[in-house]
């Protein structure tokens, strides 16, 4: 039978398939933060059981962690106990932990694929629903619950439901300065965030093999907008070409046997998947949110929607009510919104590629009066690599501030926030209300177009510049 | 976790799309490594007001709807973040049984490891609840999770699929973990054939 990349993977992870119970599958790879773990370790601790394969997990913290003065002790004692209950479970399971101190700190998928800790065909866990960024790789990698953090550690296996097989394929190219945030935000917009619910998306079409390594990842991380338990691109050579001489990525002997299993992972010529999407990638402007959930987007060239414009009433109503608390008035110029914030960075689009884009429009130009603009690399590693090539300092000269890595303002658990009100034009993946902080309006896009958006003061459409 | 029984309760209505785990629990109180006392801060950005006061047009605040351990709630529920602090906050306020037409998977998944039972109903059924609920504020649904059936009291009832692993788990309150370390040699022998086929994973 012709199979799927996604059935291939579930197929040679099957531990348990026994009629009247959920299929049970390997877990290869168990990545962790201190938010959605700490129960987890306690309620091993209270079952007397122990981590059943250390080497499996990777940890780091990043959700809680200051971007500035890190010197200092952290004020807020809550996450500072958080922090240092992070330290002591990692002390005591003997796991490898990238503490707030060390060199290899960062935001968990952004220091992950840095290490090369995931490879093709594994299957990949973390209390945190943006670990589908790791699809980029040809992994099955999904968020789980801090339930289900405790089932991997003890048994490193899971309960698990198969996922149906969603084809989401991009044809043709991507237009200059229109970037795999761009497609993943246009994916959500057709299908919904709800669209990919019981689905694993593969990424398929020219755009998505024109994609680097960490447009990939992009695109990947935001499957779980649009619903997907994961996103999967198949491994090709910009795969292995990444992968090879990073620390934990096979060497030697191990090299080629790993290599001819990655290769055979791609989807069979003629599998079927149960359902399909089209994109055309030169159709794709560059885009920005305008609501309150990631599938109210629109391109820059476009107009804030009016409600009566939706015939569904569920969504009329959804656009009201965003309308509202975005403090927008329909039929607006997108290029017409003003921002008071500006924030680069997050699992999404905390990458090099991201701050040498961002750099590029942002050289040479000043911050917008009033507005606030912070770059915040995703790893230690990615902010040496900047530095080293100067992007920091075109940055600091255009006005940004430059800080140290961290989830910072994508969810704004460490004090990085909008205030009531406020309004940014964000790199992260998400736009709920209040996710920026109480009140915040959050409008997502590329870094590209966060980076205009900080000098001009409002949404610039980047290909006009 | 406790066994699910058959209960008696008022049914409230959130008459929203797309509710959203950073709505249900705030990350500003993701910050605890306890697993208890969420409820408090269940939807509290909705909740309250600024000044910590109840926010009257908040749905849940409403008198009849107090005491409810069945929520009523429109599609994509608990959509976004994985963070499993959104269910516990939703058993510790008091519901141990949603009913919408879809949630997003990874919350789905955490309500069934906390005890909570979330039922899945085609738009017209959720629709009839929603006009009987705005009829009546305050009416007692019955959930028999054994015979898979709802019960109201202007005769809207219905009988649900379930996941039969889901529903003797809930049933019984069994623990997920030990369910599998039944099958500990199976696991054992799938790891040994691991470390043949992909060595790589293992040196």
């Amino acid at each position: 039978m012709k199979k799927t990349m996604y059935e291939k993977i579930w197929d040679s992870h099957l531990v348990v398939d026994e009629a009247g119970q959920a299929p049970l599958i390997y877990v290869d790879r168990h990545l962790m933060h201190e938010v959605t773990s700490p129960q987890a370790f306690e309620g091993l601790r209270l079952s007397g059981r122990k981590v059943r394969n250390p080497h499996s997990i990777l940890a780091t913290m990043d959700h809680c962690v200051p971007t500035k003065n890190r010197d200092l002790p952290i004020a807020d004692p809550i996450a500072r106990k958080q922090i240092e209950t992070m330290a002591e479970n990692c002390r005591e399971n003997g796991l490898n932990l990238y503490d707030m101190k060390n060199p290899n700190n960062g935001v968990i998928h952004v220091v992950v694929p840095e290490h090369g800790f995931v490879h093709p065909g594994m299957v990949v866990v973390c209390g945190d629903s943006h670990t589908a960024t790791h699809g980029a790789f040809g992994a099955l990698a999904f968020g789980i619950g801090t339930s289900e953090v405790e089932h991997v550690m003890a048994t490193q296996t899971l309960p698990q439901k198969k996922s149906k097989t969603m084809q989401v394929a991009v044809n043709g190219t991507l237009s200059k300065y229109a970037s795999a945030k761009d497609i993943a935000l246009a994916i959500t917009g057709k299908i919904g965030t709800a669209g990919g619910t019981g689905y694993v998306i593969e990424y398929t079409g020219s755009a998505i093999r024109d994609l680097s390594m960490e447009g990939r990842m992009t695109l990947c991380n935001m499957a779980i907008e649009a619903g997907a338990r994961a996103g999967l691109v198949a491994p090709d050579e910009k795969t292995y070409e990444y992968l090879k001489g990073r620390e934990f990525a096979p060497s030697g002997q191990y090299w080629d046997q790993a290599l001819a299993y990655w290769k055979s992972l791609t989807s069979d010529e003629g599998a079927v998947f149960d359902a399909t999407i089209t994109l055309n990638a030169a159709d794709i402007a560059p885009q920005v949110s305008w609501g309150t959930s990631p599938e109210q987007v629109v391109g820059v060239d476009g107009l804030v929607p009016a409600p009566e414009s939706f015939t569904d009433e569920i969504k009329r109503k959804a656009c009201e009510s965003a309308l509202a608390y975005m403090g927008l008035t329909a039929n607006t110029k997108i290029t017409d919104i003003p921002v008071d914030l500006v924030f680069i960075g997050s699992c999404t689009n905390g990458r090099i590629e991201d701050f040498r884009i961002a750099a590029e429009v942002a050289k040479g130009t000043k911050v917008a009066q009033g507005v606030t603009a912070i770059a915040v690399p995703g790893s230690y590693h990615v902010k040496k690599q900047a530095e080293d090539e100067g992007l920091d300092k075109i940055f600091i000269d255009a006005g940004w501030e430059w800080r140290d890595p961290g989830c910072s303002m994508c969810l704004a658990m460490n004090g990085d926030e909008l205030t009531k009100g406020q309004r940014s034009a964000s790199t992260s993946n998400r736009n709920f209300e209040g996710r920026q902080g109480k009140g915040g309006r959050t409008h997502l896009v590329s870094p590209a177009m966060a980076a205009a958006a900080a000098s001009a003061g409002h949404f610039v459409d980047i290909r006009n510049l | 976790m406790e066994p699910y029984k058959k209960h008696e309760s008022i049914a409230a209505l959130m008459d929203r799309s797309n509710v959203d785990t950073d709505q249900i629990i705030p990350k500003q109180f993701l910050k605890k490594v306890e697993r208890s006392g969420f409820g408090v801060h269940l939807f509290h950005d909705w909740r309250f007001n600024d000044d910590g006061s109840d926010n009257v047009a908040f749905e849940l605040n409403k008198p009849a709807f107090k005491g409810a351990k069945i929520l009523v709630a429109g599609d994509n529920f608990g959509c976004g973040s994985s963070r499993e602090h959104a269910p516990w906050a939703i058993a510790d306020y008091g519901f141990n049984t949603i009913i919408s037409t879809s949630y997003a998977d990874i919350f789905y998944n955490n309500c069934f490891k906390n005890g909570i039972l979330a039922i899945k109903v085609d738009k017209e059924q959720l629709d009839k609840l929603i006009t009987e609920i705005n009829a009546n504020e305050g009416a007692r649904f019955v959930v028999d999770l054994e015979n898979q059936q709802v019960i109201t009291p202007a005769g809207n009832g219905f009988t649900f699929d379930i996941d039969p692993f889901r529903k003797g788990n809930l049933l019984s309150g069994l623990d997920d973990i030990g369910l599998t370390l039944k099958h500990a040699d199976k696991i054992s022998t799938y790891e040994t054939q691991h470390k043949q086929t992909y060595p790589w994973l293992w040196a």
